[in-house]
């Protein structure tokens, strides 16, 4: 075990040393990263005391060593637009971002999986027909789309919901909906594939056969079975909500990390787009890596394929 | 094939046969019948009606600005559709913006597969550093999450058509690199691939004739599969506004610009929208089902 979580933490580390290459690469590969890093009426002092003190006249091996000190120490620069290190604007946001995740992970997991249990007991029938034309509709509807037609319905004819901005239980319905909607429809989708596959098991049959209960024998048996891929794809989307909900943050102007980053880019921000990705790929394998460790806890049989992979 | 004579002369017919079936049982299937259906009819009118719009889809009519959709004449004539704030033919615009997003669907798809193709296959037949290196780079740029990885690669890049071809497609070829890789590894094993080897075949040749083919459907799979993501990435940059600019029309730049109008005119968000998940749908009907033809153990993958 302890030998699995070293090689799975070393693992996410070279991950994360490679998002900061990325990172590093995307702001060189411009030119002048002066110009990313300045507002756009800087003048040619600016520029020469950003270069000085970014060290960008140095080589750039010199360079590549010291953005990476510099991002492990927790320094993700400054952002010249709003004043205030960028760790300090990710600081203010990523609460809302993580408030917003955790409402739709809520809603993909009860969507989700009952959508995908019904549909699949009921395989065949017009339930089963009906559950997953609407997760197919739920996958290909843009959610831009979704959380306009909501707002709408709910925020303009009926004015049962606020439509946007950040408050109580009542601002988080609509935009969980919508982000933890697409999600439900994925999982439900997984849930009826995987939970079919279970009830065809021998094991299933045997629990029939001595006389338990349909429930237990879906629940205890066919459920914690049919559950490990569909916990992997809840780790990943979760993950991905936490980078930021980008498109629905910037619908219901939430104020997360996802709306940040969108608006720092239309702001010419770049400091602020650089620490949001890092930041979102740093959760992101951050989860992810939870996820695969709750696993190899629960599945020991993991432990073996996850060193070979 | 029938017999042993036969098989040298087999091999061309039996693969046109096959591909015939592979058709054929594709759209057998409801879905992949309704799926093929509306594809057609979105390209014709993407690729056709688009060119000949009842309108320049760029005319301004500040007269009838905001006018709901009617079959009734208004000022300069019918606008089924209706007009958007400045009277801009809604029918028009819409053509054009399906359009672009197929232009663009249609250009980041193979060029990811291209670029996920090579670098996957070369790196997974020579193993070694590279292979190391680039691996634990496309496992680094799958953990930032895709659109957020988008928006990073815009502010550098900056907006408009080609830089979204490009963004998308650097964002999209590490899937298809991946897959690619892992089969690329397994079949420099096989017994066809050792004996090309030990005839003399050079890795350029192994590479195209024995490890190439095998690949394909695993990758024809995934470009499907492909296919809807990259229209609603599309819409979804161009919706942020970090996608296609005015004056050229596009779905998801259409839907922003209703965003303002949610109180008086339901339907300009709703139509551009109906348009997407059409595309979305069609897209996702035919890929679901070329999956489970060509390659079942894809299935639960999902999209790249």
């Amino acid at each position: 075990m302890s030998e699995y979580l070293i090689r799975r933490m070393a693992f996410s580390l070279t991950a994360m040393l490679g998002v900061i290459t990325i990172v590093f690469v995307l702001l060189h590969v411009s030119g002048d990263p002066a110009t990313l890093l300045v507002t756009q009426d800087a003048t040619r002092q600016d520029m020469e005391r950003i270069r000085q003190a970014y060290g960008l006249d140095q080589p750039l091996a010199v360079q590549y060593g010291r953005f990476i000190a510099r991002i492990a120490r927790g320094d993700l620069g400054y952002s010249y637009r709003q004043g205030v290190p960028v760790t300090e604007l990710i600081a203010g946001h990523i609460g809302a971002t993580f408030e917003l995740a955790l409402a739709s992970l809520a809603v993909a997991i009860v969507l989700g999986i009952a959508l995908g249990m019904v549909a699949a007991v009921r395989r065949g029938s017009g339930i089963d027909t009906a559950a997953m034309t609407a997760a197919l509709l739920g996958t290909s509807m843009p959610s831009f789309w979704v959380g306009l037609l909501l707002i709408i319905v709910f925020g303009v004819k009926l004015g049962w919901l606020p439509i946007s901005g950040y408050g109580g239980v009542d601002h988080l319905i609509l935009p969980a909906f919508v982000l933890g909607g697409f999600y439900a429809a994925q999982v439900s989708r997984l849930t009826r594939t995987s939970l079919l596959e279970v009830l065809a098991q021998d094991y299933i049959r045997t629990g029939h056969a001595k006389g338990l209960r349909d429930r237990v024998v879906l629940f205890k048996h066919a459920l914690r079975n049919a559950a490990l891929p569909i916990l992997t794809m809840l780790g990943l989307s979760f993950g991905q909500m936490l980078g930021g909900a980008i498109v629905v943050e910037t619908i219901f102007a939430w104020p997360g990390m996802g709306r940040l980053a969108v608006q720092a880019v239309l702001g010419r921000d770049f400091p602020v787009v650089q620490g949001a990705a890092i930041i979102g790929a740093a959760v992101f394998l951050a989860v992810n890596l939870m996820v695969d460790l709750v696993y190899g806890w629960v599945d020991p049989r993991l432990r073996g394929a996850a060193q070979r992979a | 094939m029938a017999g042993s004579t036969l098989a040298f002369a087999a091999p061309r017919s039996a693969r046109s046969d096959e591909r015939a079936s592979t058709v054929r049982r594709l759209l057998r299937s409801p879905s992949g019948a309704v799926g093929a259906a509306l594809l057609a009819v979105l390209l014709v009118a993407g690729f056709g009606a688009s060119f000949v719009t009842p309108y320049d889809p760029a005319a301004e009519n500040l007269a009838i600005p905001v006018h709901p959709p009617s079959l009734a004449p208004v000022a300069d004539g019918v606008h089924v559709l209706g007009t958007d704030q400045l009277g801009r033919d809604v029918l028009s615009r819409l053509l054009v913006g399906l359009r672009i997003s197929l232009v663009v669907a249609l250009a980041v798809v193979p060029l990811s597969t291209a670029l996920g193709l090579a670098i996957g296959m070369v790196t997974g037949y020579r193993g070694g550093w590279v292979d190391v290196a680039l691996m634990r780079l496309v496992d680094a740029q799958l953990s930032i999450p895709t659109l957020l990885l988008a928006v990073a690669v815009v502010a550098v890049l900056g907006f408009g058509l080609s830089q979204i071809i490009a963004v998308l497609v650097i964002a999209g070829w590490p899937g298809y690199a991946r897959v690619v890789r892992a089969e690329a590894l397994a079949l420099r094993e096989r017994e066809y691939a050792a004996a090309a080897r030990a005839v003399g075949a050079s890795d350029v040749r192994i590479l195209a004739r024995h490890v190439l083919p095998n690949v394909f459907p695993t990758v024809l799979v995934l470009g499907t599969l492909h296919l809807p993501v990259v229209i609603v990435f599309e819409a979804a940059l161009s919706f942020l506004g970090l996608g296609i600019q005015p004056p050229t029309p596009s779905l998801g730049q259409m839907i922003q610009q209703a965003q303002d109008f949610v109180y008086q005119a339901w339907w300009m968000p709703t139509i551009p929208g109906v348009v997407i998940t059409l595309v979305v749908l069609a897209f996702n009907l035919l890929g679901d089902r070329i999956r489970d033809v060509l390659d079942p153990r894809l299935r639960g993958l999902g999209p790249v």
